[in-house]
């Protein structure tokens, strides 16, 4: 009971966390910023909407598989993350302060 | 109110036969032609699964406690058909290919110009 | 509650398949259309079709995604306007849509168990094949013993598509001189490369071995294991991956999966049975049915392999030409 009722508060915050993710994705105002918000979704949220399935578990091969993925979803997504900002600044992707820089020279 | 009810999974699929079909046919560029075929394609694979469903039914793996399972036959024929899909979608592409090296472009209405001239 | 999440799904299903209609930028119409096969997938596992939904993910967002960018990267990725007139098609796809939407009404109710397609074979494969084939997995049961001949022309197809692919674009050449390519900047990405490729791998193995009991067989596995030797090919390179796994390996590879099921299928009547009746090729029915059907899914993931990885090569040797004219 303890823990179902700790599980849906995990499984609840990590649904915020995904939703403040997506909803930073549409409002941020460039590249960079919006890499960072949709890697919250993939850190934060991944880990607790996992911690919250595990506790639904009776703790046997299912939360074993759970972990599994939970580890790999933590390797690729910080990843997948870091090469898309990385490509981003080598095709030249401008920062938004460099933006905003080189707006007030232009100006 | 039960007509949506038991329905609606067929007439998105329409919808979605729809949109892949109006894409094969007023496209101009010849890789989004394929990406609106494999639209249709999946339409049709959504269709089949659909049907195979039971309500209240489970995944048709024998386990304890559970005695409706949904249709296994609509997953064997769409499990083949999907990766069968894949490999014909590839060769699609290939013929994409060949017609760029061949023609210079993908867009349809140019390279059946050039077709005139010879 | 489930109804619920599927309906929203196909809504989200829907808007997707507009906006790969309306876009012109097909960078991200191929985008979306990964998109899109990772929605469908979800839809599956709504409706209970786990292994098809496996299949799903690894292929449609996997592999054809991946065909799709290599494409583009030859053939460019903006469509250009065209002086098409869209009044006709639009005509023609309302006119035959609503023709369907007619026809749907005439359809059995969704969900119902007492459907027709419900009361023919499928009555057996869910009663029987727990007992006759004995495994849990009914997909794996019908996919691999009772519809084997379906399923050999299937591995069939993959092949055949296979050598057309590899007719019309050729094989890359191995060549040592170019081995240093790849993304020589991207240090993070080369060592989590390394770390989960093995990983992706064994997990390939699992899926393979583990289809009799679990969503998974030699479809998924062959595109699974395919998909690590394309994630080495991306992180490191063409060449590099085409010295580990090399093109001629792969060639061989893909007869061998189709002769290794053909095979099975001709054993099992010189053994006194029908084509592809794997109850005669152990003492017991329901041993010789286990070791037939570990025979024809391994036969299925080593062609489907070597047909995708094939195929991946193709494209990219292309595009890496290009890339160095």
């Amino acid at each position: 009971m303890i823990l179902e009722t700790i599980s849906n508060i995990l499984l609840i915050v990590g649904a915020f966390f995904a939703l403040t993710g997506a909803y930073g994705l549409f409002k941020f105002p460039d590249f960079f910023t919006r890499v960072h918000a949709a890697s919250v979704t993939d850190s934060i949220a991944t880990i607790l909407l996992f911690l919250g399935l595990i506790l639904r578990t009776d703790f046997d091969l299912v939360a074993v598989k759970l972990v599994f993925v939970l580890v790999f979803v933590l390797l690729t997504s910080p990843t997948a993350s870091h090469a898309l900002a990385k490509s981003a600044r080598h095709g030249g992707v401008a920062t938004l302060a460099e933006s905003n820089n080189k707006d007030n020279t232009d100006g | 109110m039960s007509v949506i009810v038991d329905y609606y999974n067929y007439w998105v699929v329409v919808f979605l036969m729809m949109a892949g079909f109006y894409t094969v046919i007023a496209a101009n560029n010849l890789v989004k032609k394929i990406v609106g075929l494999n639209i249709f394609q999946t339409s049709v694979f959504i269709l089949y699964i659909s049907m195979g469903k039971v309500s209240g039914g489970s995944a048709p793996i024998v386990a304890e406690g559970i005695t409706t399972y949904s249709n296994p036959l609509p997953h064997v024929l769409i499990l083949t058909a999907i990766v069968v899909g894949v490999a014909t979608t590839a060769v699609g592409l290939a013929l994409v290919v060949r017609i760029k090296r061949a023609y210079g472009t993908v867009e349809e209405n140019e390279f059946k110009d050039k077709d005139d001239l010879i | 509650m489930a109804e619920l999440i599927n309906l929203l799904l196909l809504g989200m299903l829907a808007v997707t398949a507009l906006g790969v209609v309306f876009l012109k930028d097909l960078f991200a119409v191929v985008m979306l259309f990964g998109i899109y096969s990772f929605l469908s997938a979800l839809i599956f596992v709504n409706l209970d079709a786990v292994d098809v939904a496996f299949t799903e993910a690894a292929v449609g967002a996997g592999i054809s995604t991946v065909l799709m960018l290599g494409t583009l990267s030859l053939t460019g990725r903006q469509e250009k306007m065209s002086g098409h007139k869209t009044l006709l098609p639009l005509l023609v796809v309302v006119t035959t849509g609503a023709a369907l939407i007619y026809g749907t009404l005439d359809m059995p109710p969704f969900g119902n168990p007492e459907n027709p397609v419900h009361q023919h074979v499928a009555l057996r494969y869910i009663q029987d094949s727990p007992q006759e084939i004995g495994l849990p997995n009914m997909v794996t049961s019908v996919l691999a013993s009772y519809r084997g001949f379906d399923t050999l022309g299937e591995t069939a197809v993959v092949f055949a598509a296979a050598i057309g692919v590899l007719s019309l674009l050729g094989l890359p050449k191995q060549d040592r001189a170019a081995i240093e390519s790849g993304l020589e900047s991207h240090l993070v990405l080369k060592v989590v490369a390394k770390i989960i490729i093995p990983l992706i791998i064994l997990f390939a193995l699992y899926v393979q071995f583990h289809g009799d009991y679990g969503p998974g067989g030699g479809f998924q596995a062959g595109v699974i294991a395919a998909a690590a030797i394309i994630l080495y090919a991306l992180v490191f390179g063409l060449p590099l991956a085409t010295q580990v796994v090399q093109p001629g390996l792969l060639k061989a590879l893909a007869a061998l999966g189709v002769l290794l099921y053909a095979g099975t299928g001709v054993a099992s009547f010189f053994l006194g049975g029908n084509f592809l009746d794997y109850n005669v090729l152990a003492a017991d029915p329901v041993a010789g049915q286990h070791l037939g059907i570990i025979l024809i899914e391994l036969g299925v993931g080593i062609t489907v392999f070597a047909a995708m990885l094939s195929i991946f090569y193709a494209f990219a040797s292309k595009a890496e030409r290009k890339n160095i004219q």
